[in-house]
């Protein structure tokens, strides 16, 4: 039977990529000395894995790689060979190499051979550095494998079989035995039945029997190989005394000395062979360049493969799932048994039906979107690398530390969220984290600390990343705006709105350009591809004592809770997340300044008013302002006052993109299709919040 | 009826081709993805043959064949370790536990159903 194979390989990259990260994670805590002995044995069974599936799934180029690293982590898990920081970093790179070959396995291009041979070479030159560990493995199949001794004149073979008493016990069944014997020829058995005790001291769970065999070759199958016989008891051969001898066709004993001869001779060859081979690993170059390259070229490929990909789910939520499912078709039979005959006496069932409906679609949809939620760990795991192999470079010190890992979030926004967040630790690691003589002659540890911490908050996922470096310099970023015109130098501003400079695009503090950042163009794109996301990031700072950025993501992209309001005949929706409160205009607290901008007294504070209907240039049912609603909203740093019509339903929407339907729309971040069928738009507070102030300049927002 | 298999192996992938395969070949397959796993199945019920790889998390393949044999009805049940030839010793220490064979890494289709058919007959 054929098996087409290639079904398991998608599979198995996946799971190889899962593994890696395990190996990867793994080797960084060997080489903080954080590990314990079950991390070591992770880290083994990973490779051993890769190596296992790549061997069945015929990739050779991923087995044989793979197989080195494995007998390197073997000889650590047993402690033959000591954890070096050299031999760590050889592994590392391996696992880069090896992500390569999973990339170019996944597109089915043959791989970059180069890369490949040079860190092989690497890790065959640590594994050959020290302790020389037999390669036994080899010699052992070698041996094994050919014995063919056909003989012309063989008759076939003498067997003499005495199972060990136990034999049974291992699941070996002499009657399997025989019958494969007879399937290689015609058997003859002699059993010898002398050593079966009386019945009563009879255990008949062991073995008591021994057999004196002939295998007779057949004329349909010819001569029987002996290594084949071999294959037969070979699960057994510790279990049992076991002879196989040359049947003649006169006598059997004869010639059975110099048939076994020849194995010696041959197993001299293999070790021979097996020396060469010793020899020629000896001889390759050993480059250990200690200074692993950075994974991120091939980390940024991988994100792109994977995109596209599977997702894996707990089984308990699945679980969960088909239960909710099994509800809902209990509700619908009940509602339709309903409708077959209704009448309206069953107007309050038909209610608690549809109520009951209602609940079952709410926790469905809730259960749905539990799938897509991720542990933030997924995202936060390829910082240890990054930050060990960046530090290597820059010859800085830096712990990382993470918080909140098991925080979940929607697998939409964590692969999107990835480079952002790149792009931040390193900004830490170069910018902010300074060189240890800095560090120590500003009295502080020598070792700097980055904190990724992840948590809920409200319908929302905070990700703080933070360093205990230099901080935002203030007077330089100052300077340097008024260099660039952005500010006036008469201006006055808060420090918050100062160090926001750095989202500006093309500002960049950096005075020299290193490689890993500083080219000026990172923070304004980091911030827009968090406002496409939805969400924000701000930092804050204190010279000489750190930095912290904070983003804050909406948990999913797909559902959102959102109020509904009217403005004329439109209906639209304020994300309930953002909105602060809700009440009745007393128009004493409307103030206007500076002739058109409107602000309202809100307790101690004084907000600007949004008029909707200006905005977006509909015709209102009342323009009174006491007939109107304020919906006090927050967005971007600031409130604001919405006023409506009317205050409808709150209510879960399924956010349909504009972008792909029709094009974007500033104050407008989606829309969505409500129960009668119109489609209503979903607001952007932070984008409607800028329009508003672009169609009235002159209005401030506090 | 067709001769039941547990098949025990952490990898997502060797496990779905053990399992593809001898479906094909019309065993029925029970899959587990540790060896805990695979002794919680093995206690409510009984099989023909139990697949087991040696390197897992929480219980390995060797502790798995140690306690299958002290349930009773795994006395003389076939168990077959997926194991790579570097693994002497494991063999070793495998058949001490009480395992029946092994079938070596990496293995194609055709190989893993031989070997299985030789068990089962």
């Amino acid at each position: 039977m054929s098996i087409d194979l290639s079904q398991f390989k998608q599979t198995f990259l996946e799971e190889s990529d899962e593994g890696l990260d395990v190996l990867e994670s793994g080797l960084l805590a060997l080489d903080s000395g954080t590990a314990d002995d079950e991390v070591i044995h992770a880290v083994f069974r990973a490779a051993h894995s890769i190596k296992g599936g790549a061997g069945t799934f015929s990739l050779t180029e991923i087995a044989g790689f793979t197989h080195i690293m494995e007998t390197l982590l073997d000889e650590m898990r047993d402690g033959r060979r000591e954890i070096s920081n050299e031999a760590i970093n050889v592994l590392l790179t391996s696992v880069d190499v090896l992500r390569e070959l999973m990339d170019s396995a996944r597109d089915d291009v043959p791989p970059q051979m180069g890369r490949v041979n040079e860190v092989q070479a690497q890790l065959e030159g640590v594994l050959n550095s020290a302790s020389a560990s037999g390669s036994d493995d080899t010699l052992q199949i070698q041996n094994g494998a050919d014995n063919s001794t056909a003989d012309d004149e063989l008759a076939g073979w003498l067997i003499k079989f005495h199972p060990h008493e136990h034999m049974l016990r291992t699941g070996n069944d002499t009657v399997r035995i025989f019958k494969e014997l007879a399937s290689l020829g015609d058997l003859e058995n002699c059993a010898d039945l002398s050593a079966l005790p009386e019945f009563e001291h009879m255990d008949p769970e062991l073995s008591y029997l021994s057999w004196t065999i002939q295998l007779k070759n057949n004329k349909q199958q010819g001569a029987t190989d002996k290594a084949a016989i071999e294959e037969i008891f070979e699960w057994v051969e510790d279990d049992c005394e076991l002879s196989i001898e040359p049947l003649r066709l006169s006598s059997t004993s004869n010639e059975a000395a110099s048939q076994d001869d020849v194995p010696p001779a041959e197993q001299s060859t293999v070790a021979v062979q097996a020396n060469e081979q010793e020899a020629v690993d000896n001889v390759t170059p050993i480059a250990t360049k200690a200074d692993a390259k950075p994974a991120l070229k091939a980390s940024a490929k991988k994100k792109k493969a994977a995109e596209g990909g599977s997702i894996r789910v707990g089984t308990d939520k699945i679980d969960s799932l088909i239960n909710m499912v099994g509800e809902l078709v209990i509700t619908q039979s009940m509602l339709s048994q309903m409708g077959d005959d209704f009448s309206m006496k069953k107007i309050e069932a038909l209610r608690e039906g549809l109520a009951q409906l209602e609940r079952n679609t709410r926790e469905l949809q809730e259960s749905v979107m539990r799938i897509r939620m991720l542990p933030i760990s997924f995202s936060f795991q390829r910082f240890p690398r990054l930050v060990h192999d960046l530090s290597q470079k820059m010859n800085k010190k830096i712990e990382l530390k993470m918080v909140g890992e098991q925080t979940e979030l929607d697998k939409t926004v964590m692969e999107k969220i990835g480079d952002p967040l790149v792009h931040l630790v390193r900004n830490s690691l170069d910018h902010g984290i300074e060189d240890p003589q800095t560090r120590l002659a500003a009295g502080k540890n020598e070792v700097g600390t980055i904190t990724l911490n992840a948590y809920h908050q409200g319908g929302f996922i905070m990700i703080e990343i933070s360093d205990d470096g230099a901080g935002l310099p203030k007077d330089k970023l100052l300077q340097k705006a008024i260099e660039k015109g952005l500010v006036s130098e008469q201006e006055n501003l808060p420090d918050e709105k100062i160090y926001d400079l750095i989202f500006h695009p093309g500002f960049s503090t950096a005075d020299q350009v290193s490689d890993i950042s500083g080219r000026g163009v990172g923070m304004d794109v980091v911030r827009k591809n968090i406002k496409e996301l939805g969400g924000n990031v701000d930092v804050t700072t204190e010279e000489g004592r750190g930095t912290t950025f904070t983003i804050r993501l909406p948990l999913t992209l797909a559902i959102l809770d959102g109020q509904l309001v009217k403005v004329g005949n439109e209906t639209y929706i304020i994300p309930l997340v953002s909105i602060i409160e809700s009440l009745e205009i007393e128009t004493d607290n409307i103030n206007t300044i500076a002739g058109t901008a409107e602000v309202y007294k809100m307790r101690d504070e004084y907000i600007p008013l949004v008029r909707l209907y200006d905005v977006f240039d509909v015709v209102p049912g009342t323009t009174r302002l006491q007939d109107c609603l304020l919906v006090v909203v927050e967005g971007d740093g600031g409130k604001a006052g919405i006023l409506v019509d009317d205050l409808l339903s709150q209510q879960q929407v399924v956010i349909k993109s504009l972008e792909t339907n029709y094009k974007r729309i500033q104050g407008v971040s989606g829309a969505t299709i409500l129960g009668d069928g119109t489609v209503a738009l979903i607001l952007d507070m932070s984008g409607l919040l800028t329009l508003a102030k672009e169609i009235e300049p002159a209005q401030s927002y506090g | 009826m067709s001769k039941s298999i547990l098949a025990v192996d952490d990898s997502t992938s060797m496990r779905q081709m053990v399992s593809f395969t001898l479906k094909s070949a019309g065993y029925q397959v029970e899959e587990a993805a540790d060896g805990q796993q695979a002794l919680d199945v093995a206690r409510t019920r009984s099989f023909d043959l139990v697949l087991s790889d040696v390197n897992m998390p929480i219980m390995d393949g060797i502790e798995l064949i140690r306690n299958l044999r002290t349930l009773p009805a795994y006395k003389f049940t076939p168990i077959l370790m997926l194991t790579t030839e570097a693994g002497t010793a494991k063999k070793m220490e495998g058949k001490n536990a009480g395992a029946t064979g092994w079938i070596v890494k990496p293995f194609n289709p055709d190989q893993l159903l031989n070997t299985v058919k030789r068990v089962l007959g």
